[in-house]
């Protein structure tokens, strides 16, 4: 995959801002996921560069933590609570009817690039169970048969 | 806010913000003021347009001069929300939606009315109440870690000056000894609150014994247990009072920094704690000389990534020092050698929340509340099946029926209560028989739970143990680090043996074998990840063994939850031929004619999940 030279240097820039902390390595890192959506071993070997990490381990790291991702994420991404206040209340139905609408499995993208499904575990509204986020709006107590009519105002947002 | 110099000029600000924030809630000089819950559950439910419509309102009606308006956190009692609630009255109402905001301005704030539509109704009796402090819910609460919590604008450091906030702080920077901070927190018999409950004072003993020139205090705000959210709520309504005893902390045992670990799934909580952090740094309570005493202390906020383990006291140490969040074997434990190899304490958001008012009033008088091994309060998320969904806390030794069914209000639709589980997925159910024990560290391990950070799941006649079992271990099975064998291997083994017996393809074999796994994995496993992993499955067999059998033998879910063993089909007497199901069904194996034959469901492409039964308007659809 070819990175651009802006997000290169931005990430540099990134870790030098961090790099009178001490063990920055897990900050930059969320840095760069949230701004850029993943962190692709390409820049995983910036990051080795500009902080003296052997990128092996940064992939290590990279690899343990769900926040991180390796790839690309949709547009819109998508989080099915399977907490247990929201398992209870039949999330897995919801998440089984998102993934059935989309095609895709948790974790994956769909290939128009707009929706990426995430099974999530607890997001602190568990009171409002089951609980639906995409890109941090959260959808209060989802039953299955809704769920169409919240892709729906997603996809027409985007024309589609 | 300008720098608070010494001791003096912060009681000065403390008494004229203490004045402030009173009158504001009792209404002097006639004036009003509203508290809108800005906490993570309201928030989802639109009350962020809420606050703004009040404040817009209150300009355009000129009332700014004497009616407030104030986003402060959660109410405890969530699924209720979002709650908007009128002072000096104390009149709350629930369920609050941006379009009620006009007739609460014109009818309730002008017109002096109450609006009965948006008052609480008591799920048990029916009534409606007006003032707050008469629910139920919140009448047998004592509030200690949520001191503020609700009352309190969390951006806003004045309001917790005015909330009893840094009074303790200066008590031990002026007139106590660290020594004598770990006394009394020693006296109040405080358990730590994030799971292991491990007496505070003992730990911090421990890490003032050890002569080091640098040690750290961590606060563990990973919250990992899904479905509990109580330090959520803490550092969300109240940051300051977590971070105060943080500091206290410090003091007490030796340590100049201090670190904050909190999951990066609660962007409010983070946001609100850093604010508190700037705000307390500008006003010189975080930093050097603090207070002009010449103690330092500083402050910094990591945010986590997404693992539960994390959690794990030493696997968190690794995730500061920004490596793979494995566990590290103990001892030595952190007191002794923790962060970058220096003592470090770490404790729980709610244990830290408790310290402020220990060393206000007293071990002693803390010590009052509570059972011979748990003192103090406790607060409990209380989710799932039951009217009542949020958090509360109450002192330790209430029983599970108080918590239940006088605060929860009971469990919704008149269903029958089943179990309720406590600990998270480290923990175990407790049943019926269990209603009338009180709760504390101690008789929960005896009944085979644990009282783990507060997260208490309620379970119906609807939900089946042994898929709650498999819930939790697939959860585990997820979380496991994979550092050490009994706990990766053995871990997955028993969720493939529940998935085969969930799947009708289970024997008495696979109970046998399910039982040896238990126990190999809580004796093998290095950390309490994996040691208490296999609980909930020891736990659901001890309580629901019937329901394991059913599985087995009659090859049945008796909750109608286990999809292989559950089917749904079309009662062709009842049917009224509408296809409504057919065409809801989304992989369309529901066939028939419209208005003339009866609709029948292919089993071999039916994927159960449900739809059909939900749309049939007949009741025509059978689930069994
Ligand atoms: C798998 C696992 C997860 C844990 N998760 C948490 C957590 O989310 N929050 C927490 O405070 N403690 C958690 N703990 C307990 C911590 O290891 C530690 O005992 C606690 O933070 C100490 O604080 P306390 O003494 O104030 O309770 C967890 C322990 C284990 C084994
Ligand atoms: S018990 Fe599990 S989580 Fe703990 S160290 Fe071993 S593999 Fe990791
Ligand atoms: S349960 Fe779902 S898949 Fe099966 S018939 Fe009904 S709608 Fe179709
Ligand atoms: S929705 Fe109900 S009544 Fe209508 S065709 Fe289906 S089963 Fe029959
Ligand atoms: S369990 Fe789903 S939001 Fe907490
Ligand atoms: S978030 Fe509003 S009551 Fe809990």
């Amino acid at each position: 995959m070819k990175i651009r030279l802006e997000v290169i240097k931005d990430v540099r820039e990134i870790c030098q801002q961090h790099k009178d902390e001490p063990s920055p390595l897990i900050v930059i890192l969320e840095e760069v996921q949230k701004k850029y959506g993943y962190v692709p071993v390409e820049l995983q070997e910036v990051i080795s560069e500009e902080t003296g990490v052997p990128a092996a381990e940064i992939y290590g790291v990279v690899t343990f933590y769900s926040f991180f991702s390796l790839t690309p994420k949709g547009k819109y991404v998508i989080h099915v609570c399977l907490g247990t206040a929201c398992y209870v209340k039949n999330a897995q139905n919801v998440l089984d009817k998102i993934c059935t609408i989309l095609g895709i499995k948790p974790g994956e993208t769909t290939e128009d690039g707009l929706f990426t499904i995430e099974a999530v575990r607890c997001m602190g509204a568990c009171a409002l169970a089951p609980a639906v986020s995409i890109n941090g709006r959260v959808f209060p107590r989802v039953q299955a048969t809704e769920v169409d009519k919240i892709l729906n105002e997603y996809r027409s947002k985007e024309g589609k | 806010m300008e720098k608070i110099l010494n001791p003096e000029a912060l009681d000065q600000k403390i008494a004229e913000c203490t004045e402030k924030l009173n009158d504001k809630l009792a209404g002097k000089g006639g004036k009003r003021a509203i508290l809108v819950c800005g906490g993570t559950g309201c928030l989802a439910n639109d009350s962020q347009p809420i606050f703004d419509k009040i404040a817009e309102e209150l300009k355009a009606r000129n009332l700014e001069d004497k009616v407030s308006v104030t986003r402060v956190g959660c109410f405890g009692m969530c699924s209720q929300g979002p709650f908007v609630k009128i002072l000096p009255e104390d009149t709350l109402y629930c369920k609050v939606k941006p379009s009620d905001v006009e007739r609460i301005m014109t009818e309730g704030i002008e017109g002096g009315k109450i609006i009965e539509d948006l008052l609480y109704v008591d799920p048990v009796s029916g009534e409606k109440i007006v003032h707050q402090s008469d629910i139920p819910f919140y009448k047998k609460q004592q509030k200690v870690a949520l001191h503020g919590v609700s009352t309190i604008d969390p951006l806003v450091i004045d309001e917790a000056l005015g909330c009893d906030g840094f009074k303790a702080l200066r008590k031990v920077l002026t007139s106590m000894k660290p020594q004598e901070v770990i006394d009394e927190v020693l006296k109040s018999g405080l358990r730590g609150r994030g799971g292991g409950g491990f007496p505070t004072g003992r730990k911090w003993q421990f890490a003032a014994n050890v002569n080091a020139p640098q040690k750290y205090i961590v606060c563990n705000g990973d919250e990992g247990d899904p479905g509990a959210f109580m330090d959520e709520s803490m550092l969300e309504g109240n940051p300051y009072a977590v971070v105060e005893g943080m500091e206290i902390a410090g003091y007490a045992f030796g340590a100049t920094e201090g670190y904050f670990y909190v999951r990066a799934e609660y962007p409010v909580a983070v946001a609100r704690l850093k604010n508190a952090i700037a705000e307390m740094r500008k006003a010189g309570l975080i930093g050097k000389n603090i207070l002009g005493t010449g103690w330092n202390f500083d402050v910094h906020l990591r945010e986590g990534a997404g693992a539960f383990v994390c959690g794990e006291e030493t696997a968190l140490l690794n995730s500061i020092e920004g490596k793979r969040g494995m566990p590290r074997p103990r001892p030595p434990y952190p007191a002794i050698k923790g962060l970058w190899g220096c003592p470090t304490c770490v404790n729980n958001v709610e244990t830290l929340a408790q310290i402020g008012y220990i060393i206000r009033v007293g071990g002693e008088n803390f010590a009052k509340v509570g059972t011979e091994g748990s003192k103090g309060t406790k607060v409990f998320a209380l989710g799932g099946k039951v009217n009542n969904v949020g958090l509360v806390e109450v002192p330790m030794g209430t029983t599970l029926r108080t918590l239940i069914y006088d605060i929860g209000g009971g469990i919704p639709g008149g269903k029958k209560f089943k179990a309720i589980q406590t600990g998270g997925p480290s923990g175990g159910c407790l049943t019926e028989k269990d209603l009338d024990t009180p709760i504390d560290y101690d008789t929960l391990v005896a009944r085979g739970s644990m009282m783990g950070s507060g997260g208490a799941i309620v379970m119906d006649e609807d939900n089946c143990m042994v898929d709650v079992a498999k819930f939790y271990m697939d959860f585990i099975c997820d979380e496991s680090c994979g550092k050490c064998s009994p706990c990766r291997i053995g871990t997955k083994r028993i969720y493939e043996l529940l998935t085969e017996i969930v799947e009708g393809r289970g024997t008495i074999e696979t109970l046998e074998e399910l039982k040896d796994l238990a126990k190999i994995t809580k004796n093998n496993s290095l950390c309490a990840l994996g040691q208490t992993a296999a609980n909930p499955i020891s736990s659901t067999m001890a309580n629901f063994y019937d329901e394991y059998l059913a599985h087995i033998q009659d090859k049945k879910c008796p909750a109608h939850v286990c999809k292989s063993l559950s089917r749904y089909y079309i009662d062709p007497e009842k049917c009224k031929k509408c296809s409504a199901c057919a065409r809801a069904c989304p992989v369309n194996c529901i066939k028939g004619v419209p208005g003339k034959e009866p609709y029948v469901i292919d089993q071999s492409k039916c994927i159960k999940c449900g739809t059909c039964m939900g749309t049939c308007k007949f009741g025509s659809i059978i689930h069994e």
